[in-house]
């Protein structure tokens, strides 16, 4: 009989509320009691609000314990029923409703054990793509609908197809990693609580295209995934997933991990590829692709984490098990980041089609502070502001578009009902004018002239006429930037200013200027 | 984290004398000193055959690379969205009123340094900061200062 088994998560988040000193307290506890009990630390199962969550394993499934301080541990050991029980974590509703596709190992399973791993289904994608050609692989990704998470929405299949078809000496795979949009974790999340899934998704477009090497990108901002995912490519290495023979296909494929350095702009791919030869994070001009002429020259596929996480998965249930989930061209499932004021907030994987009243609704159950909620921010600080009235729309790619938003990289930030959207949009120039690479004239002064006029807006200043110059430098900053960056900085203001003119009004009559200038 | 020594530089850098390797030897630097020390520029120039320009600009480009020690403290308070909507500005105030710095700057006593940052990933628990690297989530002034000793 093996000894019984606690999981407590060491997730960056779990660990922010304490997660390492319940871990420390079951461990002496355990110790204190002489019981015979394995402590596995796993990644998170996304709802934060209960982290620390303590799970037991019990015949009937988990039983999940939240949230949890190093005092409430010693209860979990006598026979009472504990008092922050909260039943078969499974079966909690915030979870039970849930598909858990890509997500289904996080939280679960002990994230640097590749036996694990594969207990609970990993390798089948790559063991299944090895049985393939290239260009079978490459097929069932364009089957599936697969398109990329991080922002754009781009068709996978075309991107590996171009790089695959594209004659050079050498090919890469690169992994976004740089998940900067503020609302947004669920990279973060998969790369501490299932990096293997990602090591196994690169591996499979690496021998899709024809890669040998493969590079993530990783922002420094995340300490605790750069220590998780290091040691988890050692591991792969020395079992073999990785290497001169991945697991004995006589095919090589290895992956390096980089550092990003605090520059949101490297996020995007072009700029992201410049940093990764050890340049400034400046902006291409495209073409050329990178599918054509990426890092260095060669041919390269430059995916979000979540949108190669979604490849094991793709191989090995099929591109039509994929396909399934989602609706119209939105396929598979979309994790989403629920964020900000908000009571219940986390992470929701579920097919695309979920309306924003749903999430900040019945998953969010409202604000954090109780207040009522005035306004979400979905996609990053690139995205729209969505007041109350817009939000029976589903979160689908097109859906949102079609509304002037975007779904990006999932993020749904909830503001209650203090929140000033005039600041709001004063900070969407000012985190652009920060962000900027300099590139462009547009984005790079633009947005600085932005955020001055807002204030005058704020101020009460000439506030129509600005509110016109203001609706000008939207217009040139959408045409004349070649990245998003610049192109999509109009959009959180002019949502900000479509959806709550009122605050742009009510700013007019307000005294004090809050905020402080740039530069 | 040791004092400025160019010997021990050259070491760091030279690890990392590869295709693309300049951001890894600037944060070898900045792991080594906690700052990149702009004495190292002419060494590293040399090291990845640039001119000192291109490293200069390339140090300037990335938030992290800071070219001054740091305090003996680093704070790192996100400032994005997600922590707005739960106050991170008030916090932000607050610490400013209690320890006389803004963002981006060290204290008069080499104690704490605050550094504004855009996201931790922590979004659902803001506010949120590292404080030497350490992540803490729904933070206050309170707490965090009581963390730095204040």
């Amino acid at each position: 009989m093996s000894a019984a088994r606690i999981f407590v998560p060491a997730d960056a988040a779990a660990l922010s509320v304490g997660a390492h000193e319940v871990a420390r307290a079951v461990r002496a506890e355990v110790e204190r009691r002489e019981l015979d009990v394995e402590l596995v630390r796993t990644g998170s199962r996304g709802l934060f609000w209960l982290e620390p969550l303590v799970e037991l394993e019990a015949p009937e499934g988990r039983i999940g314990f939240g949230s949890l301080t190093p005092d409430d541990v010693p209860a979990l050991f006598d026979d009472e029923v504990h008092p922050k029980a909260l039943g078969r974590v499974e079966e909690l509703p915030w979870l039970a409703r849930q598909e858990r596709v890509t997500f289904a190992r996080c939280g679960v399973i002990d994230p640097l054990d590749l036996e694990d791993y594969e207990r609970h289904g990993g390798l089948g994608g790559l063991r299944r793509a090895l049985e393939l050609t290239p260009a079978e692989i490459v097929e069932a990704v364009t089957e599936s609908g697969l398109r990329g998470r991080g922002g754009a929405g781009f068709p996978a299949g075309i991107k590996w197809r171009t790089a695959a078809a594209t004659e050079a000496d050498a090919r890469y795979v690169v992994c976004n990693a740089d998940e900067g949009d503020s609302g947004t974790f669920a990279d973060r999340m998969l790369m501490e609580g299932d990096p293997f899934l990602l090591i196994e998704g690169m591996v499979i477009a690496g021998i899709a295209i024809g890669a040998r090497q493969g590079v993530i990108y990783l922002r420094s901002e995340y300490p605790h995934a750069h220590r998780k995912l290091a040691r988890a490519l050692a591991l792969a290495r020395a079992e073999g997933l990785l290497g001169a023979s991945v697991l004995g296909s006589g095919q090589a494929f290895d992956i390096e991990l980089r550092l990003g350095a605090g520059a949101y702009i490297c996020g995007e791919e072009t700029s992201l590829l410049e940093s990764l030869e050890g340049k400034r994070g400046q902006v291409r001009a495209k073409p050329p692709l990178p599918a054509i002429a990426g890092l260095f020259g060669r041919p390269t596929i430059v995916h979000n984490v979540l949108t190669l996480a979604a490849v094991p998965t793709i191989l090995a249930g099929g591109a039509e098990f994929y396909r399934a989930f989602g609706t119209g061209r939105s396929r598979g499932t979309m994790p989403i980041q629920l964020a900000g004021n908000v009571r219940h907030g986390g992470l929701i994987e579920l097919p695309f089609g979920l309306t924003l009243r749903e999430i900040v609704e019945d998953y969010g159950g409202g604000t954090r502070t109780g207040r009522p909620v005035r306004a979400v921010q979905v996609g990053g600080p690139l995205g729209a502001y969505w007041p109350e009235a817009l939000f029976d729309t589903p979160l689908d790619y097109e859906a949102f578009a079609e509304r002037g938003g975007m779904v990006g990289h999932g993020g749904v930030v909830v503001f209650d009902d203090t929140v000033d959207l005039a600041r709001q949009a004063r900070f969407a120039f000012q985190f652009c004018a920060e962000e900027s690479c300099g590139k462009c004239t547009p984005c790079r002064i633009g947005t600085l002239r932005g955020a001055e006029t807002i204030d005058r807006i704020i101020q009460g200043e000439r506030v129509a006429a600005n509110l016109a110059l203001v609706e000008d430098l939207c217009e040139v900053l959408r045409d004349g930037s070649l990245c998003a960056l610049g192109g999509l900085t109009p959009v959180p203001v002019e949502s900000a200013i479509r959806h709550f003119p009122e605050d742009f009004e009510r700013a007019a009559t307000r005294e004090a200027v809050h905020g402080e200038a740039i530069g | 984290m040791t004092d400025w020594d160019v010997g021990a530089a050259f070491e760091v850098v030279q690890q990392h004398r590869q295709k693309g390797g300049l951001l890894g030897a600037l944060h070898g630097l900045l792991d080594a000193f906690g700052y990149v020390d702009p004495r190292a520029i002419p060494m590293v120039a040399d090291v990845f055959n640039l001119t000192r320009a291109e490293v200069t600009g390339v140090v300037s480009f990335y938030k992290d690379f800071r070219t001054t020690p740091p305090g003996r403290h680093v704070l790192k308070l996100c400032r994005a969205e997600a922590c707005q909507a739960v106050g991170c500005e008030t916090v932000a105030q607050e610490l400013e009123t209690r320890l006389g710095v803004g963002a981006d700057a060290t204290t008069a006593d080499d104690a704490v340094t605050v550094e504004t940052v855009y996201c931790l990933g922590n979004c659902a628990l803001g506010p949120a900061a590292l404080v030497d690297g350490k992540l803490y989530g729904r933070v206050d002034a309170p707490s965090l200062l009581a963390r730095l000793g204040r």
